[in-house]
C-alpha cells in the first residue's frame, strides 16, 4: 500500500495496535498482492510470459512472482498461447482444479480469439470454455502488457465484494 | 551402388513394373503398391538410401481415381542425394498401403500422421493411432473435401463438453484464409483475406 500521503499513514503512537478497515478491503488487499499465477503456457506467448517473470520486467513487483505449476496453489490462470481443441478439455480441467477465488487472463491473440488460427483444430477463444477476466492483445504481447493486465485485474479484484461472498464462492 | 541419376534404371532392372515419375529435382519413380516395400528395401540395402526423410500422401480430389498416392522421400547418408518413390493406393474410399516401419523405424510417426490427416491406413503398422487430432475425431482434415474452417463436431472430452455446453464450430473465415502476398514492400506484406467482400459483420454474398 504505497501512498504519498504520509500524514494519512497508520501511526501506532496515536492509534495503538489496532487497525480499523473494511473486511472487503483487507481481503482484497491480501488477494491482490499475492496473486499466484498458474502459467498455462501453450505456445510462443509462454516465452514472453517467462520474460515477465525474469528480472528485467520482474512480475514480483506486483506480488505475482510465485508461478505455481499446481492448480491447487494458484489464483490466476494465465492462458498463454494457442488453445487447440485437443488441449481445451485439459485447460478446463486445470481451471476446475484451481481453488476459488480464481481469475483468468487470456494472453495474446490466440488465447483471446483463436488469433490467426482460423482452422479446424483451434479453439476460437479460450472464453468459450472458461470465464476470462482480462484479455491482452498482441501476438505475442509485450511483457509490459502482461503487467498492465495484472494491474487491471488487481483493480478489478479491489472492487469485489469479497467479504459477503467469502463463504459462498 | 549406382550413381543417383541412374538409380531409377537400376530399380527398373529388378522391378519391371516401376515407371519414371516426372520430377523437377530428384530422381523419382512410380511403383505399384504391391512392390512398394520391396523397392524401398532394395533402395535401402543395395543403393544405400538409408534415411527416410519424409513420408506423405497426395489427395488428387474425390473425382480422380486413383485418388490417393503415398510418397516416400529417401536420403542417402553416404551419397548425400535424395530419391522419391510414389505408389497409388488401390482403394479410393478406404485407401491403404503396406507399412514401412520395419524398414525405417521413423516411418512410425510419419504413417500415423498420414493416417490422421489423410486417412491412409498403413497395414501392419504396430500402433496406428491418430497423432495430431484426438482419438475418435471423425474426419481426416487434409483431404480435399474437408474445409479449412472445420466441420462442427463434439469436444474430445464428453464430461467437459457437457459442463461447458460447447463443441467444435467452423472457424469464422471472413474471406480468409489470411495470406500475405509475396513481393512488394514489407509494409504491405501483412496477411490479408483474399476476398474482403465479406466479413463477420457483412454476410458472404451468395451467387444467385
Amino acid at each position: 500500500m504505497v501512498s504519498s500521503h504520509t500524514d494519512l499513514a497508520y501511526d501506532s503512537k496515536i492509534e495503538g495496535d489496532v487497525v480499523v478497515t473494511k473486511l472487503d478491503s483487507a481481503i482484497n488487499w491480501i488477494r491482490n498482492n499475492s496473486m499466484w499465477p498458474m502459467p498455462m503456457g501453450l505456445a510462443c506467448c509462454a516465452i514472453e510470459l517467462m520474460a515477465v517473470g525474469a528480472s528485467r520486467f520482474d512480475i514480483a513487483r506486483f506480488g505475482a512472482e510465485v508461478m505455481r505449476f499446481s492448480p491447487r496453489q494458484s489464483d490466476c490462470m494465465i492462458v498463454a498461447g494457442t488453445v487447440t481443441y485437443k488441449m481445451a478439455p485439459q485447460v478446463r480441467r486445470i481451471y476446475d482444479q484451481m481453488a476459488a477465488p480464481k481469475w483468468v487472463i487470456a494472453m495474446g491473440a490466440c488465447a483471446s480469439t483463436g488469433g490467426m488460427y482460423r482452422s479446424y483444430a483451434t479453439l476460437q477463444g479460450v472464453d468459450r470454455i472458461i470465464p476470462v477476466d482480462v484479455y491482452i492483445s498482441g501476438c505475442p504481447p509485450r511483457p509490459e502488457a502482461v503487467l498492465d493486465a495484472l494491474v487491471k485485474l488487481q483493480n478489478k479484484v479491489e472492487r469485489e465484494r469479497s467479504a459477503s461472498r467469502l463463504f459462498t464462492a | 551402388m549406382t550413381a543417383n541419376a541412374d538409380v531409377i534404371t537400376a530399380v527398373q532392372g529388378g522391378f519391371p513394373a516401376v515407371t519414371r515419375r516426372p520430377s523437377s529435382d530428384h530422381p523419382a519413380c512410380n511403383v505399384p503398391a504391391t512392390d512398394a516395400i520391396a523397392v524401398l528395401r532394395y533402395l535401402r540395402d543395395v543403393e544405400s538410401y538409408d534415411f527416410l526423410t519424409d513420408l506423405t500422401a497426395i489427395d488428387w480430389s474425390a473425382e480422380k481415381s486413383p485418388r490417393f498416392t503415398v510418397v516416400w522421400h529417401l536420403y542417402s547418408s553416404t551419397k548425400h542425394v535424395w530419391v522419391r518413390v510414389a505408389a497409388d493406393c488401390a482403394d479410393d474410399v478406404n485407401p491403404s498401403m503396406p507399412t514401412t516401419t520395419e524398414l525405417f523405424p521413423t516411418a512410425n510417426w510419419h504413417e500415423r500422421e498420414c493416417y490422421d490427416l489423410m486417412g491412409v491406413k498403413f497395414e501392419g503398422h504396430p500402433d496406428l493411432r491418430r497423432i495430431l487430432m484426438w482419438d475418435g475425431y471423425p474426419h481426416h482434415p487434409l483431404r480435399k473435401e474437408f474445409p479449412l474452417a472445420g466441420i462442427p463436431t463434439d469436444l474430445p472430452d464428453a464430461e467437459i463438453a457437457a459442463e461447458t455446453g460447447i463443441g467444435l464450430i467452423a472457424a469464422p473465415m471472413a474471406g480468409g484464409p489470411f495470406v500475405s502476398t509475396p513481393g512488394g514492400p514489407m509494409t504491405e506484406a501483412e496477411p490479408r483475406a483474399k476476398d474482403e467482400a465479406w466479413s463477420e459483420q457483412s454476410e458472404k454474398p451468395t451467387n444467385a
